[in-house]
């Protein structure tokens, strides 16, 4: 970055008065924007596509399969679709919060991207206080959804502003206590460093470290769902009753930034909960010497395969959770919060720090077991999924390809 | 400073409104989330069937009926044809009153898998309602080999059916219920066992015994609170005498008797017992018969008047019939459950969340044709 500032000095005439730092923050700002447009933004639309593939498989249908390979290019033409519709702003909304409200909920959600490592070097900003950035910025998207609500000058609207408000200021807590659970184990509120103290394999993952950290992952897991207005939790937006809530008065390309910003928000669940708890994007030693050893990109794009992997994991157990599960009520919701997430987070954060304490190498045993475990769970899930199919004589369709 | 106070808003929660399934409205009143109440506002689907008969022949107003309950059209269709019937003395033929239960169970549960469907959609769970939708599509398929309508079915004739059933029907309904019990099941694990869906309905609108005998509801939302009252068992109609099946009530197992669980259990219950009325149809249906005995062109019923009652899917749906000897009925009045489920909104919704009066009216499973006709 330096070398290219240097570079371009010699090449432009620059004006002598101004320190050359300036230069050096402006070709690093722009870096990291066109690193966001071009490389995170497209991320949302993947994303759109996967949600509406798998819903599509849930509930007997093809989804779309029309526009480019299976419809993979669907996010690109309601991109461009919804940029050349006509945009409404309402008689009695407030003109100006209600045209700014999306870019605020927009802005919320992207520039959180910053402080994503999706491999090693792969990260626009290693912040020093990565994680807690992550948390202070997507609190924007909040003030964007009520701004939205309130501005539309619509009832539905309003309501689903307050409950949006309401909802994401409970969730913060029982988030920011599953994530202390993390920065006591790792010793550092930077992603990359969260992610350098776990292990490649799956018992070395904090997720594994002890009870405690996994019985967090569930409450991180349910508070980023709730945080992210998602099913079960989607009452701002409740469709059956409050008619998609803050956005309803919304068209054309503010309202696709409302939903860039659901679409994006899967993925940065899935992101956090991969870097906190599943190892992120780390690729075991052996495997990282011979990619290093064939050609010098290769670990950096095993690294980030491994990361992108785990994560679509989460957004398709996301996915899985919305097309499934009816929607709680908003008292449900709070009930979930205060009086079960909140201890519950408690509990989870003096048990790591006394499991720390009393076991400082921590136990391999306890997370063999863990992870033993797991792997037992998950089977007899299976099994029952397919005993469940077997008795209810269904045909299932196993080609992904329709 | 003074006290802290709230202000009423006045919601006004329809006529377009996802959750309302047509076109109802509803005045609601709330304090934040918690309503005072809300007052349903009827009407906006008037479309004077009821006026439109006068001018009709007996023969020609028939399709009008299927417009009454769009999703019961074989009741509606069975319901007016009995009445004429019952004035001028017609009798039809065994064959064909098999006929007339075989399609108007499988019009019950197509109505209540929509009913129970669309419950799970108000309350969030999206997929049930395709998966129920997905089935209604194979009893669709059905239907329009046997009469070949998918909505307006217009399937019964004054004097029996207007076709007999294709050769080999019969085995497909029998093969399409033996897949759809399993199916039944599948669909309770997904959406009926389901914590969530239980912590929405239980507790919530309940309507106790009195309250719903006093309204006047009927159906699933009566025997939801309990009382066991169905007209095919207790003023017995067509061949329903002759089948072996339960008439399911509300038993409180979500927590209240009568709250919205029930009327859900109640609606799920009923599709098994008419897969079991379908089975025992097949097993008695007389080889012989014809679907529609001889009925004079012009029907000229002599002058008197006629009260009919069925077991709809969305309960006691009555026939009001005068003629003046003429071939045109001089009055026709239906009576249909989801006028009275409305009334009853009102005083139920007191003190309700937004979100439970959504649960509210979906387990009442209102139709908005039938409400207004």
């Amino acid at each position: 970055m330096q070398q290219f500032a240097n570079w371009l000095l010699t090449k432009i005439p620059y004006p002598a008065f101004l320190p050359t730092e300036y230069l050096y923050i402006g070709v690093q700002l722009i870096f990291a924007l066109l690193m966001l447009m071009l490389f995170v933004a497209p991320f949302a639309g993947i994303i759109s596509w996967v949600e509406r593939r798998v819903a599509a498989r849930m509930m007997d249908r093809v989804g779309p399969n029309r526009v480019g390979p299976q419809g993979f290019l669907q996010w690109l033409a309601d991109g461009i679709k919804s940029l050349l519709k006509e945009d409404i702003i309402p008689t009695n909304a407030d003109p100006i919060l209600f045209r700014l409200a999306p870019y605020l909920v927009f802005i919320g959600m992207f520039v959180a991207f910053v402080v994503v490592p999706f491999s090693s070097k792969l990260i626009i900003a290693d912040l020093n206080i990565g994680i807690f950035y992550l948390i202070a910025v997507t609190s924007i998207v909040t003030v964007g959804i009520m701004m939205s609500g309130w501005a539309s000058n619509n009832k539905y609207s309003l309501l689903g502003g307050m409950r949006s408000a309401a909802q994401i200021v409970s969730y913060e807590i029982p988030t920011g206590l599953a994530i202390l659970v993390i920065v006591l184990l790792s010793g550092s509120l930077s992603m990359q460093e969260i992610i350098a103290a776990q292990g490649a394999y799956p018992w070395e993952w904090f997720l594994f470290s002890n009870p405690f950290t996994a019985m967090t992952f569930f409450i991180l897991f349910i508070s980023a769902l709730a945080e992210g207005n998602r099913a079960p939790f989607d009452i701002p937006e409740a469709e059956s009753e409050l008619v998609s809530g803050y956005s309803t008065e919304y068209s054309g390309m503010r309202f696709v930034f409302f939903y860039f910003e659901e679409w994006a928000n899967i993925y940065l669940i899935a992101a956090v909960g991969t870097a906190l708890f599943l190892g992120g994007w780390q690729i075991p030693p052996a495997v990282r010497q011979w990619g290093a050893a064939t050609h010098f990109i290769l670990p950096h794009l095993l690294e980030f395969l491994t990361f992108f992997i785990k994560a679509i994991a989460i957004v398709f157990v996301v996915i899985w959770i919305r097309w499934t599960l009816p929607r709680v009520r908003v008292d449900q919701l709070m009930i979930l919060c205060w009086k079960y997430l909140l201890p519950f987070g408690f509990a989870c954060a003096l048990g790591t720090a006394l499991w720390m304490v009393l076991f400082p190498k921590g136990v391999p045993l306890v997370s063999y077991t863990l992870f033993g475990g797991a792997v037992v769970t998950g089977g007899y899930f299976f099994y029952r999924v397919w005993y469940q199919l077997k008795a209810a004589n269904v045909r299932v369709h196993l080609n992904p390809f329709v | 400073m003074g006290e802290l106070r709230t202000q009423e808003m006045l919601l006004n929660m329809g006529p377009q409104h996802p959750s309302t399934h047509g076109v109802i409205r509803f005045v609601v009143k709330t304090d934040g989330e918690v309503m005072t109440t809300a007052v349903p506002d009827v009407g906006y689907l008037h479309r004077s069937i009821e006026k439109i008969a006068e001018k009709a022949t007996y023969h020609g107003f028939m399709p009008w009926t299927d417009r009454v309950d769009y999703l019961a059209a074989m009741n509606c269709n069975y319901t007016y044809a009995l009445a004429v019937e019952r004035l001028a003395g017609i009798e039809t033929s065994r064959r064909a009153e098999f006929l007339r239960v075989i399609s108007m169970e499988l019009n019950r549960i197509i109505s209540h898998l929509l009913a129970v469907g669309a419950l799970g959609m108000d309350v969030g769970a999206y997929t049930p309602f395709v998966h129920g939708l997905r089935e209604r599509e194979k009893v669709n398929d059905l239907i329009e080999e046997l009469c070949g309508q998918r909505l307006t079915y217009n399937y019964a004739r004054v004097g029996g059916v207007i076709y007999d059933m294709p050769p080999g029907w019969d085995k497909k309904v029998l093969s399409f219920i033996n897949q759809f019990e399993p199916l039944l099941e599948e669909f309770n694990r997904l959406l009926t066992d389901n914590k969530i869906l239980i912590h929405r309905l239980r507790g919530i609108g309940v309507i106790t015994k009195e309250d719903a005998i006093n309204y006047n509801l009927v159906g699933p939302n009566l025997r939801g609170s309990g009382v066991k009252w169905d007209l095919r068992k207790d003023i017995p109609y067509s061949v329903y005498p002759e089948f072996d099946f339960e008439i399911p009530v509300g038993t409180g197992e979500g927590g209240a008797l009568g709250d919205c669980y029930d009327r859900y259990m109640v609606r799920i219950k009923e599709m098994r017992e008419s897969c079991k009325i379908l089975r025992q149809c097949f097993e008695k249906i007389p080889a012989e018969g014809e679907a529609q005995v001889k009925v004079p062109k012009k029907v000229r019923p002599p002058a008197g008047e006629v009260y009919v009652r069925t077991e709809s899917t969305r309960g006691d749906l009555g026939c009001y019939l005068v003629s003046d000897g003429s071939d045109k009925p001089y009055r026709v009045k239906f009576r249909a459950g989801s006028f009275t489920a409305m009334s009853i909104v009102e005083k139920i919704s007191r003190g309700m969340m937004i979100a439970d009066l959504v649960a509210f009216i979906a387990s009442l499973d209102v139709v908005a044709p039938e409400i207004d006709r």
